[in-house]
């Protein structure tokens, strides 16, 4: 396995993490936008608010890892990837700049009618950015990015059947593991008003990723067979264990044993990307441009593996800091608290 | 505007302005996102050291003013990431490479800083105390070595290094390391360093001098005020040698910009200080101003004798685009840097004489307004950095045009549209929520919770059943 291998496995890692942290987090947002009307919804949007408000600044940055990876590494796909892939990657921005601002704001929003709005906006960048993100990531797929500046059709590229149903995927995907994440909450803080509300939510997120992704396999059959044959032939000991993991999780889904839960769908999720790796592996960009064509300078790829396992030394302690202290409930805004301030307290100004 | 510009690319024009906007608007959250946590554990250890409740409150605000800016700048710093590739695919495309590296490092230093933000943010309640503290401690380095880190790729595209060229310009010999430390970086870092600490402090200070000026003269504002602005008034004095330091580096390095910052004419010695005043392109003469003689020389080299080169040793193509305004912006920056020297000194020798906040009102007005004014220099000095390379991209290798997307200007233009309107937003809801925050503050109304700097809160459960 040479440097340009390593350096394409570790982008995928990054992509893995990111569908499975990041991605679930968009999928919080999506059941807080389905949550219903203001009273309704606001036990599991004050569930959903707990859970995500400490972890999903971290769980955001694996994107901008897999982008300057993608930059540095292979500069040419990354090039052609963005020019082409304007319009959606800008929307996909676009979501990411509404949902951040949306969870700020409603941190610290003192009207009722400004949290509102906050919400609204997490909600539709959540829905915006994976399905956008997952256009993008259909259009590679199919091979409708050549290599050059913008040389792909600036619409047909990511506006094809293949390429939606990619988009609709990634947004199942979300809200099914998060709807898990969330279940798997619900129970550690003992809300059992919830247990069985996620644990539906779960379960129609599931039926319909299932749905979707047999509907992806069908589209990419008749638009870009040569791609289809890879997934099948090489992608499917992944797929199916993808599949089986899944299908744990989802029996699972009880939320008894909430770590195995989440772990198993995580397991699923992570998978499911490796199949469309495997599948797409030698091409950066199918059919066009390989992962050793598309390469950096031999130097830039060793730096970057080095940087990786100091990254490794540095982030992964932290990281399990951040999710134990999480999950032992030392950290986290009380959202009674926070969300509607009192007049007790007595005088510091 | 001259012909040249006319010539270039439909898309060049929105692309820069996009690009102008967003970093203009990611560079105000940058110094906060350095400094902020410095203040913030200052006021953490004296409190905990002297069981000051007022500094931990200080240190617990601070903290979550951080927390919203930090997640903003978190925003546009992906809008940022983004645009690198949907804007500048000719220049990620060819040199990410070769300045990738710093990126890359910055990602993980970031996801560190994120990762230690939330636990510093969310961990004032039942952390314990000096647990919290010594897990705090970290935050300022690492957003130090991410500042380094894109720092590093900036000085890269006005000093490229770490790589050669072939005749058929092919890179080749890639020095990853070699580019990072390029001949630039020292000084944009240094310069950039002390810019952050200043800036976020003035601020900082500024807020609190104002509730000052209000008649609020408790502990509370007098910390508020010191801490920020002692750190902020004791660098700028070294920003002045830090900042001749780099104009003199620039001078050497790159002198198209150099003249264009001094708005040089014609090359010679006795080069006179022009402040202001309007260069025409097209005669390259300046117009107005105030002239010193012999001045510009004198700085650059230390004599009134040194040569310095002007615009009419470089090609009419290869001038700044905008030598106005890289002038306008550098006479700014050197403006307000000198006002608030003089601030400074008015705060040394007020506080060494009366060992409290100085009660002069014209000195507190002027305290009120240097954060602003800081923030005005910060912006300038991008200007000067960025608009003073043009129309390079990568400084004599890449110009600006030759790296800009084939996207339909159509198209460029209704996403500026899209993320100026965004921005406008998202600045307006940050002022609004950072407002409300104070206001909530000063009307007291907190919950006892939020008072309660350390001590354990209320599960979910138990609130919600």
């Amino acid at each position: 396995m040479n440097t340009a291998t390593v350096v394409a496995g570790i982008m995928v890692l990054a992509i893995t993490l990111y569908a499975c942290t990041g991605i679930a987090d968009y999928g919080a947002g999506f059941w807080d936008l389905t949550a219903g009307g203001r009273d309704r919804g606001r036990l599991p949007r004050s569930l959903i608010d707990n859970a995500v408000t400490p972890v999903w600044e971290a769980n955001h940055v694996w994107l901008i890892y897999v982008l300057v990876l993608c930059w540095t590494g292979f500069g040419s796909t990354f090039a052609s990837v963005m020019s082409t892939l304007y319009i959606p990657l800008a929307l996909a921005l676009l979501g990411i700049v509404l949902r951040a601002a949306g969870f700020a704001m409603s941190k610290d929003a003192a009207r009722a009618r400004m949290r509102h709005l906050a919400g609204w906006l997490f909600g539709i960048g959540s829905f915006l950015t994976p399905f956008c993100l997952g256009t993008a990531v259909g259009a590679v797929l199919t091979g409708r990015i050549p290599v050059g500046n913008a040389a792909g059709d600036e619409i047909t590229s990511w506006l094809n059947p293949s390429s939606i149903l990619v988009g609709l995927l990634t947004v199942a995907i979300g809200a099914y593991v998060s709807a898990l994440y969330l279940l798997a909450e619900s129970h550690r803080h003992g809300i059992t008003a919830l247990h069985g509300y996620f644990r539906f939510r779960a379960r129609a997120a599931g039926v319909a990723g299932l749905l979707l992704g047999i509907g992806v396999l069908a589209a990419l059959r008749f638009d870009e067979e040569q791609m289809f044959d890879r997934v099948v032939q090489r992608g499917w000991p992944l797929l199916l264990i993808s599949l089986a993991l899944l299908a744990g999780s989802f029996r699972l889904a009880t939320g008894v044993r909430v770590w195995l839960m989440r772990l198993v769908g995580a397991g699923g999720i992570a998978a499911l990307v490796w199949a469309w790796a495997v599948a797409q592996y030698p091409y950066l960009l199918p059919f066009s441009l390989t992962v050793q064509e598309g390469a950096a300078d031999p130097a830039t790829l060793r730096w970057m593996i080095i940087w990786f396992v100091g990254a490794l030394v540095l982030v992964v302690p932290a990281l399990i800091l951040l999710f134990w202290l999480d999950q032992k409930g030392e950290l986290g805004e009380d959202p009674t608290t926070s969300r509607a301030p009192t007049t007790t307290g007595s005088a510091q100004t | 505007m001259n012909a040249d510009l006319l010539a270039a690319p439909a898309q060049l024009l929105p692309a820069r302005e996009q690009m102008a906007l967003t970093l203009m608007f990611h560079i105000i959250f940058v110094p906060f996102g350095i400094a902020l946590p410095t203040m913030m554990l200052i006021a953490n250890y004296k409190g905990l050291k002297r069981n000051d409740t007022v500094a931990l409150t200080l240190a617990r605000r601070w903290s979550h003013a951080a927390g919203l800016t930090f997640a903003v700048g978190a925003a546009s710093g992906t809008v940022l990431s983004f645009e690198m590739g949907l804007l500048w695919p000719g220049l990620t495309g060819r040199f990410g490479e070769v300045f990738g590296l710093p990126f890359a490092i910055e990602g993980i230093l970031f996801f560190l800083e994120a990762i230690l933000v939330a636990i510093y943010i969310y961990g004032w309640r039942r952390l314990q105390p000096w647990t919290h503290f010594w897990l705090g401690l970290p935050i300022p380095f690492v957003a130090i070595g991410g500042a380094f880190s894109i720092i590093s790729a900036n000085a890269w595209m006005n000093m490229p290094a770490g790589f050669t060229m072939d005749a058929n310009g092919q890179i080749t010999e890639v020095d990853p390391i070699g580019a990072i430390f390029n001949k630039a970086l020292p000084y944009e870092f240094g310069h950039f360093l002390v810019a952050a600490y200043m800036a976020a402090g003035f601020t900082v200070a500024s807020i609190y001098v104002v509730g000052w000026l209000k008649g609020r003269r408790d502990r509370y504002h007098r910390l508020g005020i010191l801490i920020p602005l002692t750190i902020a008034t004791v660098l700028t004095p070294v920003q002045f040698v830090v900042g001749d330091l780099t104009a003199v580096a620039v001078f050497k390095d790159q002198p198209a910009k150099f003249a264009a910052m001094e708005v040089v004419t014609e090359s010679g010695t006795h080069q006179p200080e022009v402040l202001f005043g309007r260069y025409d392109s097209a005669t390259n003469t300046v117009e107005g101003g105030v002239s010193i003689p012999g001045l510009n020389s004198w700085l650059a080299g230390g004599s009134v004798d040194t040569y310095v080169p002007g615009l009419d040793q470089v090609p009419a193509e290869n001038r700044p685009s905008n030598v106005t305004i890289v002038h306008w912006a550098f006479d700014v920056m050197v403006g307000v840097g000198t006002v608030l020297l003089l601030l400074a000194f008015w705060f040394f020798i007020a506080y060494w004489r009366k060992r409290d906040v100085p009660n002069n009102r014209v000195f507190l007005w002027f305290a009120a307004s240097a954060g602003v004014l800081t923030f005005i220099a910060v912006e300038a000095g991008w200007i000067v950095t960025e608009v003073g390379r043009q129309p390079w991209i990568v400084y004599n290798i890449l110009r600006t045009e030759d790296a800009v997307t084939n996207t339909d200007a159509g198209t460029l233009w209704i996403s500026f549209s899209l993320i100026a309107l965004l921005y406008l937003s998202l600045a307006i809801g940050t002022i609004t929520v950072l407002r409300a925050m104070s206001r909530r503050w000063r009307k007291s109304d907190e919950t006892e919770d939020e008072l309660a700097v350390y001590g354990p809160r209320p599960a979910l459960n138990e609130v919600e059943s």
